[in-house]
């Protein structure tokens, strides 16, 4: 099995691989099989009466991407959600018993079966597709290949793989007729035990897993519902009023969230102890560290001198850190060439005056901004300099990936978990994230802003290019309006005189990023405005309410 | 204060302990391969030095002050992050050999140094211009001042270029500067030092054949990491000279951190570094843990406090009740008698430390050479093994005995010696007598063999006889006499005086190596929080937010939120419905389905009184609710936007977390 699995196996391979593992389970697990099979038998057919989409397909259904009924499955663990407040559930129940196969501290076993159940149908299932548009004989021809190899392996194997072709090939000319359910009676077929199979199992295991991870992403088709939130809504929200909705909403466990924080905020010497002996300290956790560490600043940082960064902020730089840093804590006035040669300065300063200290706390060190790889390394070193004392957080799942071991070294951390549980309030306002309207609302009032300013004729241009893409706004590929169009137009309708003037008034917008030029296929430049239609509906509704 | 000096001073012994280390290492090295220079190619070392990457800081700041003191004044240390392209590696290379020369040189050259640093023409013509003024002016203008350090420095010595991590240049950069530097070789002696982390074909990977025929390489291998460490270990641990010792737990914890992770020496230092911190932080009791010169003074200022804190250590416990009833008392109730018992403990603590390494290394000189290793190869981890609990009592032990039991006769006199020899050499007082014991021993081995000599001949005899015979019946008739007088026979003279030292052996194993659990007053010394540890040097910041989404319960200790399996309230916190709610998702998300059962699940915890009337504003805190939360796992980096289709969210994790 591992063999064929090695090149590239093509689809009849591959099944006859998962089978003939399916088979390798050996004896005491056999057991195990039984019961597994029939636990996704009887998920199977509860799964039916939710799914209708054949037993087959419920055991990979649990674990799998691409199963078509998401939506409603999402929809049904809701109300079950709210049917059943703060409770186990009861375990007849098809859902309950998938969700307790999801959880973690299940056995592996059981999890990787599953796993492997739906691999193997999703194989069969293209299997089948090739089966009807090839004929048999070719499939035959194509499966003993392989089996040369298997022969020398062992005995058994090539036996078994033979027979799984006989079985392969009578499914690929029942196919062609009408339906089955594959996989039951391919796994009933369990051999007698190979005493070398159990090492073989784990490797086929993982690459179980692995496969079933480019199975669930290789095509880019996903099936969601077709919903939009258009539809749903009413109204948008802007930034405002999302603030004022979430201050009304209740906060959950206020005092347990309160316990937690004031057992953070018992370590606070601690961590002072800990940064003056040269170890950086670093905080994650779920949950906003921001208070926390303010906190820390106001009760002990108070007489010293110290550094504040809002790492998600999204203009944040390292240079401007630097800045701040030469600018503010040493005085010094002027420019570096680059921020290596800041860098430098700054550590040839603190090295020089040993009485410098510095304290510097960065929200967010994984911010978009902050993590690259250079800045990182910029402010590791900067970290381990003996007399700046740096202490962060950090948020995003795979921020330890930002840090190689060199990095690690130079910055030294201690890490502390602090989940706090507070809601993410500043770090989530900058977010530009889809769902959120806020986006809406800044740019609709930073276009007014912008446009008042400018001479009518400038307004009449920037309306014009406004009122073609919302003509337009139904193409989805929609390039964006030609220049030479857009001249025409505008000279249509007296706003310019020449060429040049609108290039003039363009560089303009492009300066207020207020369009955005791209070069076509054929070269031709197309004028776009980087906002979407329903603000631009707005600001033109706007406009000439005001007109 | 005391703490701090303390710490202070044990954190220096651990650095320098390990440059010394490693400057033995190079001393050899560098003098070796300075001796040959060629004309046409630039002589190079590659340095091997493993992918303990984070030590080479160390390794090359040794390096250069080794090579500072013995070979040239001359020393540039490149590294990859400073010189993203050929212009900033002259500018840095020039600007280190200018200032180095500083440092050597009177002051007088500075403002000849300033002026040439702020032109920087950076060429390879102006640092040899500089090179021959410098050779030149030391030469004739200082010669008083020249010749008592070129008494260790060349003639004309070399410049030396040092790359500290070789696979992170760019190849680009690498080669201009060779081949520039190649064309002036014989104007400059130049040499070169790669330092590389995986193998050595990576020169000729990053390379081309025409740069590397310009080089001169020559290999050197670092000592390997692991025996960076048993020296540390050594050191550190294996001394009474520190009061302050680790558990069995935090040791393992900081070995496997240090072989499963990062094979960095510096990070197992920083590991041990933050041990004494914790220790000194969280443990009251720990001022007791220092010199024992220190020990009576300490002791008699201790506050009623303290003593009370004494009282309540379990070990202290166990020991007050294996004694009499009104010793019992007298211990409870008057801080004296306690101190004056605490400072009879003590002693005996430092005394047990002092016997316990010695006999540990008699040990490991046994059962390090045995074959399969049953307590282990190095001696960390017969060292860990003693700590865990009564090393005689496990298996390995026994095996390991069993093993001993069949040593030759070589091997077991050098062995004998080997310890005798640590024995003589350790502090302690009471290894008069062993020592005495073992060198019994090995004159009684001397005897045998003079006595062995004597029976061989007789021995030998005995075959003679046996060729005598040729009938067969009769051949085999006295060999299996012979076995059975053999298998009756009582043991060799040998093999009784074997048994007889690995008794010995056995009884100072058992004598000694106590595991310090037992111990009264361990807690004072030892310090055995393994998991804090692990938490702060090896965290898992993954694994805690997966457990607040999954199960707020363990952080919100809410009766509410309590849940068993993998199902999760509806009342807890809205990210951990949302967060629950996406796992059931495929790639892609569809926000208005999402939304929609959100706020089913929120409108069900709230229960039936909240009636469909109000349902219009409730509607907007919970969208509101929604978008903080759906923006917050966003932040976290669990879903991103997608643009393959209008309002939905691509989830970025895969699997269950």
């Amino acid at each position: 099995g591992v063999k064929v699995r090695k090149d590239k196996a093509p689809p009849g391979d591959g099944v006859r691989g998962f089978v003939k593992k399916l088979a390798d389970i050996s004896d005491d697990e056999a057991q195990e099989v039984l019961e597994e099979k029939s636990y996704v038998s009887s998920l199977g057919i509860s799964a039916q009466g939710s799914a209708g989409n054949g037993s087959g397909v419920s055991g990979g259904e649990v674990y799998s991407f691409q199963t078509p009924k998401r939506s409603s499955k999402m929809a049904e663990l809701a109300s079950e959600l709210a049917q059943t407040p703060g409770q186990s559930v009861e375990p007849g129940h098809s859902e309950g018993s998938e969700k307790t196969a999801k959880t973690p501290q299940n056995s592996s076993k059981k999890y990787t079966f599953l796993l492997l159940m739906h691999v193997f149908n999703l194989l069969l299932q293209s299997k089948k597709k090739e089966a009807v548009s090839t004929t048999p004989y070719r499939l035959r021809k194509r499966l003993p290949a392989p089996d040369l190899s298997l022969e020398s392996e062992s005995e058994y194997s090539a036996s078994c793989s033979e027979e799984e072709d006989e079985e392969d090939q009578q499914e690929a000319s029942t196919l062609s007729s009408g339906r089955k359910t594959p996989a039951k009676t391919k796994a009933s077929c369990t051999p007698p035990p190979r005493n070398t199979s159990a090492r073989k199992n784990k490797k086929d295991k993982m690459n179980n897993l692995v496969e079933e991870y480019f199975e669930a992403h290789s095509s880019s088709k996903v099936l969601t519902s077709d919903r939009m939130l258009q539809k749903l809504r009413k109204r948008r929200l802007d930034q405002q009023t999302l603030h004022d909705l979430l201050k009304k909403a209740p906060v959950a466990y206020a005092a347990e969230i309160k316990d937690l924080n004031q057992q953070h905020e018992s370590l606070f010497s601690k961590w002072m102890l800990q940064l003056h002996l040269g170890f950086n300290v670093v905080l994650y956790g779920l949950g906003s560290k921001r208070d926390l560490l303010e906190k820390f600043r106001t009760s002990v940082l108070q007489d010293s001198v110290h550094l504040v960064v809002n790492g998600y902020f999204p203009s944040i730089t390292v240079r401007s850190i630097l800045n701040s840093i030469t600018e503010e804590v040493l005085n010094h006035t002027g420019t570096f060439r680059s921020p290596l040669d800041q860098l430098e300065f700054i550590i040839r300063r603190f090295r020089e005056d040993s009485s410098l200290e510095l304290y510097v706390l960065i929200h967010n060190l994984d911010s978009h901004m902050l993590r690259g790889e250079r800045s990182q390394q910029i402010l590791a070193q900067l970290s381990s300099l003996p007399s700046v004392y740096l202490i962060a957080s950090i948020d995003h799942i795979n921020a330890p990936l930002m840090w190689d071991q060199a990095k690690l070294s130079l910055y030294n951390w201690l890490w502390y978990e602090t989940t706090t549980f507070k809601p993410y309030v500043e770090e989530t306002s900058y977010e530009n994230s889809l769902l959120v309207q806020q986006a809406g609302a800044l740019a609709l009032s930073s276009l007014t802003h912008v446009l008042r300013s400018l001479t009518p004729n400038a307004r009449g241009i920037f309306r014009l290019l406004a009122q073609y893409q919302l003509e337009n706004k139904d193409i989805p590929s929609y390039p964006g309006l030609s220049f030479q169009d857009f001249y025409q137009q505008c000279r249509e309708a007296f706003l310019v005189n020449s060429d040049l003037t609108l290039r003039a008034q363009l560089t303009e917008f492009r300066d207020h990023k207020l369009i955005r030029t791209k070069r076509g296929a054929d070269g031709v430049e197309y004028l776009l405005i980087p906002v979407d239609n329903s603000t631009l509906t707005d600001f033109l509704q706007k406009e000439e309410e005001e007109v | 204060q005391q703490i701090q000096e303390d710490l202070n001073k044990q954190l220096f012994d651990n650095l320098v302990s390990f440059l010394r280390r490693s400057h033995s290492g190079f001393q050899e090295k560098t003098t070796e391969w300075t001796c040959r220079m060629k004309t046409r190619e630039i002589p190079t070392a590659a340095l091997v030095l493993g992918v303990n990457v984070t030590d080479h800081d160390l390794t090359f700041k040794s390096l250069t002050e080794v090579l500072h003191n013995n070979v040239t004044p001359y020393i540039a240390l490149l590294e990859a992050k400073d010189c993203p392209g050929i212009k900033n590696l002259m500018r840095k290379l020039i600007g280190q050999l200018m200032n180095c020369r500083v440092d050597v040189d009177s002051l007088e050259e500075e403002d000849y140094v300033q002026v040439s640093q702020n032109r920087i023409p950076c060429s390879m013509t102006s640092l040899i211009s500089w090179y021959e003024s410098v050779t030149k002016k030391t030469d004739a203008g200082t010669p008083r001042k020249r010749r008592t350090s070129s008494s260790r420095h060349w003639q004309s010595p070399p410049v030396v270029v040092m790359f500290q991590d070789m696979e992170s240049f760019t190849t680009r950069v690498l080669q201009d500067f060779i081949v520039i530097s190649s064309q002036h070789i014989h104007e400059l002696p130049l040499v070169l030092i790669f330092g590389i982390a995986t193998s050595p074909m990576i020169i000729h990977n990053l390379l081309p054949h025409s740069v590397s025929s310009l080089l001169c390489i020559e290999l050197f291998q670092s000592l390997s990491c692991k025996e960076h460490l048993s020296t540390i270990i050594d050191k550190l641990l294996l001394t009474a000279q520190f009061p302050f010792k680790l558990g069995e737990k935090v040791l393992q914890v900081l070995i496997n951190i240090f072989l499963y992770h990062d094979f960095s020496v510096q990070n197992f230092v920083k590991g041990f570094q933050l041990c004494i911190l914790e220790h000194f932080f969280c443990q009251p009791l720990s001022v007791l843990c220092c010199q024992l010169g220190d020990v009576k003074k300490k002791v008699n200022s201790l506050s009623h406090n303290q003593c009370e804190n004494i009282r309540r250590l379990p070990s202290f416990r166990r020991y007050v009740e294996s004694q009499a009833s009104e010793q019992q008392i007298a211990l409870l109730t008057e801080d004296n008698s306690l101190k004056e018992t605490i400072q009879k403990l003590l002693e005996d603590l430092h005394i047990y430390h002092e016997n316990y390494i010695p006999v540990l290394r008699c040990l490991h000189v046994f059962t390090s050479s045995l074959p399969k290793y049953p307590l282990g190869k190095q001696i960390r981890e017969l060292h860990c093994a003693c700590l865990e609990n009564r090393v005689w009592e496990t298996e390995e032990y026994e095996s390991s005995l069993q093993l001993a039991r069949m040593l030759n006769r070589s091997d077991l006199v050098t062995m004998l010696q080997q310890c005798v020899e640590i024995l003589v050499s350790s502090p302690g007082k009471e290894f008069d007598e062993p020592v005495e014991k073992l060198k019994e021993f090995l004159t009684q081995f001397q005897k045998l063999e003079e006595e062995a000599f004597q029976e061989w001949d007789v021995s030998v005899s005995s075959p003679k006889e046996l060729q005598k015979k040729t009938d067969l019946y009769h051949l085999q008739k006295t060999l299996l006499e012979l076995k059975e007088s053999r298998r009756s026979k009582k043991l060799t003279k040998f093999e009784m005086l074997r048994f007889e030292v690995i008794e010995y052996i056995d009884s100072l194993v058992r004598n000694y190596l106590v595991p310090a659990d037992h111990k009264t007053l361990h807690e004072i010394m030892y310090f055995n929080t393994a998991s804090v540890l692990r938490e702060h040097l090896n965290a898992a910041p993954r694994i805690a937010l997966h457990t607040a989404l999954n199960n707020p319960y363990s952080y919100l200790e809410n009766q509410a939120l309590k849940s068993d399996g993998g199902s999760i309230s509806n009342k807890a916190p809205d990210i951990c419905i949302v967060y629950k709610l996406h796992l059931e998702c495929g790639r892609l998300i569809n926000l208005s389905d999402w939304l929609e059962a959100f706020s089913t699940v929120v409108m069900g915890a709230e229960g039936p009184n909240a009636d469909a009337a109000s349902s219009d504003h409730v509607d907007d805190v919970i969208h509101a609710r929604f978008i903080r939360a759906v923006s917050e796992l966003e932040l976290l980096g669990f879903i991103k936007p997608s643009k393959q289709k209008a309002d939905h969210m691509a989830r970025l994790t895969w699997g269950g977390c």
